[in-house]
């Protein structure tokens, strides 16, 4: 069963970034600092982030921005342990927006 | 059900194959096609790694079925039918807000399984107690310390507000823990609680206790010969500790439905 989806007539280019919020404990990440001490760098934090990357279709940057956010809401962050940012450009033009989800 | 990724339904298939039910392994999609939900009475989600656990364990399975089958899986479990999340199945019935269920398919999550506190995959035997205060229908036959495998990366369970852990515990929604092997629970430690787990949960349920969500296999300690000392013992038990899980859910439906 396919759902109608909605394509605009603007492209535009999204760069997600979804990471556990600083009050998680983040085992891997600990691990990572740990490496990396012991190859002597001298690190004293380390957070660990998912990226996505994704290409869009959209009325308005608004319009894009708005799917952007439903995106992270909806599936790509967890709102009990992440925290998530998004960029979306459009020819060249960069929007920028952050936000605890 | 099971997905692409699912890769423990065999296993619990065998296990009610094994006390009479007549079980038929179906794919999401099946489901999505046919809207044929309400011809089963129980529904089991299994372990594995569903969609390669892409973005979160669980995620995409639990927020395809809130886009597609929301309302049949409302109707579901509001008439009480049991529904098992076992490991990913867990994972996924709390992405889908099936659990803890203070609001049925809520889809701002309260609780998260996060990756474990070691860091590590935890792949071993573990001991459980269960809550005997519980309703959960699942746990009614089974030892109160039994001994189930886990294998898992993301099992900790956590939640941001801690008035949710308060209510899980003042409902009786905490339903089994991890414990040491004289049935102590764990308060934490590893390695008998596997993953840091709040609370020490290994499995939680809804306020009704027809939906359980479990990190342990009860379907890999079904059989006896699935025991790690089976090779070691002269005589083998028929069967292993989740046999009593099991049996719980059949006699549930059998007596419900």
């Amino acid at each position: 069963m396919k759902k109608k989806v909605e394509f605009g007539n603007l492209k535009f280019k999204a760069r997600i970034e979804v990471m556990l919020r600083g009050s998680t404990i983040d085992p891997a990440a600990e691990t990572i600092k740990k490496s990396l001490i012991d190859l002597n760098f001298p690190v004293t934090g380390t957070k660990l982030a998912q990226v996505y990357d994704l290409t869009l279709e959209a009325k308005t940057k608004k319009d894009a921005e708005e799917l952007v956010q439903l995106m992270c809401t909806r599936l790509l962050a967890n709102p009990v342990k992440d925290e998530y940012s998004f960029e979306v450009e459009e020819d060249g033009n960069s929007v920028s927006s952050k936000s605890n989800s | 059900m099971r997905v692409g990724g699912t890769n423990r339904d065999t296993d619990a298939a065998r296990a009610f194959e094994n006390l009479g039910v007549n079980v038929e392994v179906l794919h999401l999609n099946d489901i999505l096609r046919r809207r044929n939900l309400f011809t089963y009475q129980g529904l089991v989600f299994p372990g594995g790694f569903a969609y390669g656990d892409y973005v979160r364990a669980g995620a995409i399975w639990g927020k395809r079925m809130l886009a597609f089958i929301k309302e049949d899986l409302r109707k579901f479990a509001e008439s009480k039918k049991p529904i098992l999340g076992i490991c990913n199945g867990f994972q996924v019935l709390v992405e889908a807000g099936l659990l803890p269920g203070f609001e049925l398919l809520q889809e701002t999550q309260q609780v998260a399984l996060a990756g474990n506190a070691s860091s590590k995959f935890e792949c071993r035997w573990v001991y459980l107690k269960k809550n005997p205060q519980s309703k959960c229908i699942f746990t009614k036959e089974m030892l109160d310390i039994v001994r189930f495998p886990v294998a898992h990366a993301e099992g900790r369970f956590i939640t941001e507000n801690p008035e949710v852990l308060q209510r899980l515990v003042e409902g009786e929604q905490v339903a089994i823990q991890y414990a040491t092997k004289n049935g102590t629970l764990s308060n934490g430690s590893y390695p008998s609680n596997p993953n840091g787990s709040a609370l020490d949960v290994a499995g939680i349920c809804n306020p009704e206790g027809t939906i359980l969500g479990l990190m342990p296999h009860p379907e890999d300690a079904f059989f006896g010969y699935q025991v790690p000392e089976w090779t070691r013992e002269r005589k083998i038990e028929t069967y292993g500790d989740g046999f009593g899980l099991f049996k719980s859910m059949v006699d549930h439906i059998e007596m419900a439905f």
